[in-house]
């Protein structure tokens, strides 16, 4: 029974759902608020720190695992920019330098443009080829494959867009396109003029390699791709992902940025990538490097579940104990309390007694003197009147005179027990076998029983120690209360007496009758002098009953339902300290 | 029928005593009042009794001073102990300072004569 298991555990963990009568609910609304309380500031106390804390390490692991898998992104990234530029740069700087130096006349000389081409390949690697065009847009001098020259001669550049922008800027570099020979390249162009003035342009072809000798560099793993786009986010050179040059990226321009810059990006298919892109200075071209997220984070994602799985068991150990610690706390402040309190009742309940004791001696000595006095009087009376053969209706006042006689007896008869109630006799201790006591009680009583078919069950645990007491007061208690059962239990009723040591230094005496038990609200009350529900009781006998034990330091006790019997129970210390 | 005893009342309720005396006297017995230690010792030394009844609370001189007097100046007297319920330590008390015996008041008149009787008894005896 899992449920069952969970069930108890809960019952256990949570305070005030277990063990509380119904008939003490405020006070259970009271622990079970000092609990949540306890609960609420032990355990704030404790996952507050710890909260911050794991969340201060999650930041700070974040971010330097960020900079971890970002930083060579970002380095081979600004590498290659800067290499790039540089070689773009170059090749750029040494066409301008050919177009200062040289002029015109000489550049539209082929063969000297030849020796120009020569001089620079063995410089400068990548130069497909150099030509000079007029401002009309006519290339006039050409050196590149043969193929090529054949193919490009009188070839007019009027609408290619690289002419206008190096018209009127001076100098260019294209983005890699196919032109007149179907094939990728760039052109780097730069202007230049005769001493007439007439504008002509030099223009070199610079193949793929240039650019691509920067791209596979980089990228040696599986997840990464390299690749250069321009500035609409064409595809310069292949990507690993299949794309060839001149189509689509998968990846748009980026925003510009005169440095090299990391960023995160979403997939085509969710999947968040690391991209770390440059723009190349001068030229259309953006460097871009790619990397999917999860890979580079892989350490990140396991640490962070780590890093949660730690903090969830520690919040739930964290509540787990403080829990049960509150509950036990509570429940031990709850015993204390009950305690505390049973004591106050105790002590205010033997001080109530006391003083009614001390009241009841002062009243019951008071009108026992006057009772004397009427006693002497009407005695006086009744001697004079029966020794006085003549006297008027003599029978009818002897008997008005032994009426007066009974009555005070009667009256006398309730202040000698209001007395004996709160009398301070010397007790006469001796060492009593407590079960021989009760027998011979029995033995009082036993007549009793037989006319009245009571059955009277005994149990004394063996090996009873005796105790030190007053043998007579006990005697008077246990008849009190064991002809109190008998009254309770009327014909065929069962009283049973069950005598055992508890506690290792008391011994505790249980009295119990079937009769019909003691309502309530008279509980609080029966050992007070007076209160009695039968009808000609004096109420003075479980309150004489009372003081006596109260004076053998022992205590009394009563337990009843109403239909159901009554218990009383008295405990006798076994060694008695006067 | 005198029977020739004679008995010592020392209380200071004097309805009682007075009417206690009057029983007494109806039965044949010489009693004598006094209603406080001074005047008991008093009579003590003007008369010889074989029984002091005497009530134990009494104000300024009580019972049990009373009877210690007194056992000075008759010291063959017998006295028996008048109390109220509740006073049995006193009593107690007196019957170890030499008290014959006590009686709890209201008293019924034949038990304190019977008293009185096997007091003057076990005197003579």
């Amino acid at each position: 029974m899992p449920s069952r298991v969970l069930k108890n555990v809960l019952r256990k963990l949570i305070y005030g759902t277990w063990g509380s009568a119904p008939s003490d609910r405020f006070q259970k609304v009271r622990y079970q608020r000092i609990w949540v309380s306890a609960v609420f500031i032990t355990a704030s106390v404790s996952i507050l720190p710890l909260l911050v804390l794991t969340g201060f390490n999650f930041s700070q692991y974040q971010r330097a695992l960020k900079e971890e898998s970002t930083h060579p992104i970002h380095l081979l990234v600004s590498t290659s920019k800067r290499s790039l530029e540089y070689s773009i740069e170059e090749r750029r700087n040494a066409l301008l330098y050919i177009a200062k130096t040289n002029p015109i006349d000489e550049l539209r000389d082929k063969k000297r443009l030849k020796i120009i081409k020569t001089n620079l390949d063995e410089t400068f690697a990548h130069f497909v080829d150099i030509g000079l065009i007029d401002s009309n847009a006519n290339l006039i001098s050409y050196v590149g494959p043969p193929e090529l020259e054949k193919k490009l001669s009188g070839v007019n550049y009027s609408r290619e867009e690289w002419f206008s922008e190096v018209l009127s800027g001076g100098i260019y570099v294209s983005g890699v396109f196919k032109g007149h020979r179907g094939k990728p390249h760039f052109v780097i162009a730069v202007r230049t003029s005769d001493d007439l003035g007439d504008i002509y342009i030099l223009r070199a072809t610079l193949d793929m390699q240039l650019l691509t000798s920067q791209v596979p560099a980089f990228g040696h793993d599986e997840v990464s791709d390299v690749f250069i786009i321009d500035r609409d986010g064409i595809l310069q050179t292949r990507s690993r992902s299949g794309a060839s040059e001149l189509e689509k990226s998968p990846v748009g321009a980026p925003p510009y940025s005169d440095s090299a810059e990391v960023s995160e990006i979403m997939g085509k298919s969710g999947v968040r990538f690391i991209m770390g892109y440059a723009y190349i200075a001068n030229t259309p071209f953006i460097f871009v490097m790619t990397r999917p997220m999860p890979d580079l984070m892989k350490n990140w994602l396991i640490l962070r579940r780590n890093l949660l799985a730690f903090l969830f068991t520690s919040i739930l150990v964290i509540i787990v104990l403080t829990m049960t610690v509150s509950s036990v706390l509570v429940s031990r402040i709850r015993e204390a309390d009950l305690k505390h309190e049973a004591a106050l009742h105790h002590v205010e309940y033997a001080a109530k007694m006391a003083s009614i004791g001390r009241l009841a001696a002062g009243v019951a000595h008071e009108i026992n003197n006057p009772l004397a006095i009427i006693n002497e009087k009407a005695g006086l009376l009744h001697d004079m009147i029966s020794m006085n053969e003549d006297f008027p209706s003599r029978e009818k006042s002897i008997k008005i005179i032994e009426s007066i006689l009974n009555s005070v007896e009667r009256g006398s008869t309730i202040t000698h027990r209001l007395l004996g109630f709160a009398r301070h006799l010397d007790i006469q201790i001796t060492t009593i076998d407590l079960a021989a006591l009760i027998n011979e009680v029995l033995g009082f009583l036993e007549k009793e029983a037989t006319f009245r078919n009571i059955e009277v069950q005994t149990f004394f645990q063996e090996d009873l120690p005796t105790v030190k007491s007053d043998k007579g007061q006990l005697q008077q208690v246990f008849l009190n209360i064991i002809n109190n059962a008998f009254e309770a239990v009327k014909k065929d009723g069962r009283v049973g007496i069950l005598v055992e040591r508890k506690d290792h230094d008391v011994i505790s005496i249980q009295i119990t009758d079937t009769g019909p038990g003691i309502a309530e609200e008279d509980m609080d009350r029966i050992f007070e002098p007076f209160f009695t529900t039968k009808s000609e009781g004096t109420g003075l006998g479980l309150s004489i009953t009372y003081g006596i034990i109260r004076k053998l330091k022992g205590d009394i006790k009563v337990e009843s339902k109403l239909g159901q019997g009554t218990s009383f129970v008295i405990t006798i210390p076994v060694e008695k300290k006067l | 029928m005198t029977e020739n005893l004679s008995v010592l009342l020392v209380d200071d309720e004097e309805e009682l005593v007075s009417a206690l005396r009057e029983r007494m006297e109806l039965r044949g017995i010489d009693a004598v009042l006094a209603l406080n230690g001074q005047q008991a010792l008093h009579e003590a030394e003007m008369k010889k009794f074989d029984v002091a009844v005497i009530d134990v609370m009494m104000p300024e001189m009580s019972g049990m001073e009373v009877m210690e007097q007194l056992l000075k100046v008759q010291p063959g007297i017998k006295v028996i102990l008048l109390t109220g319920r509740g006073d049995e330590n006193d009593s107690a008390a007196g019957l170890r300072m030499g008290a014959f015996d006590y009686i709890i008041k209201p008293v019924n008149i034949n038990v304190l004569l019977d008293l009185i009787r096997r007091a003057v008894k076990k005197n003579n005896d």
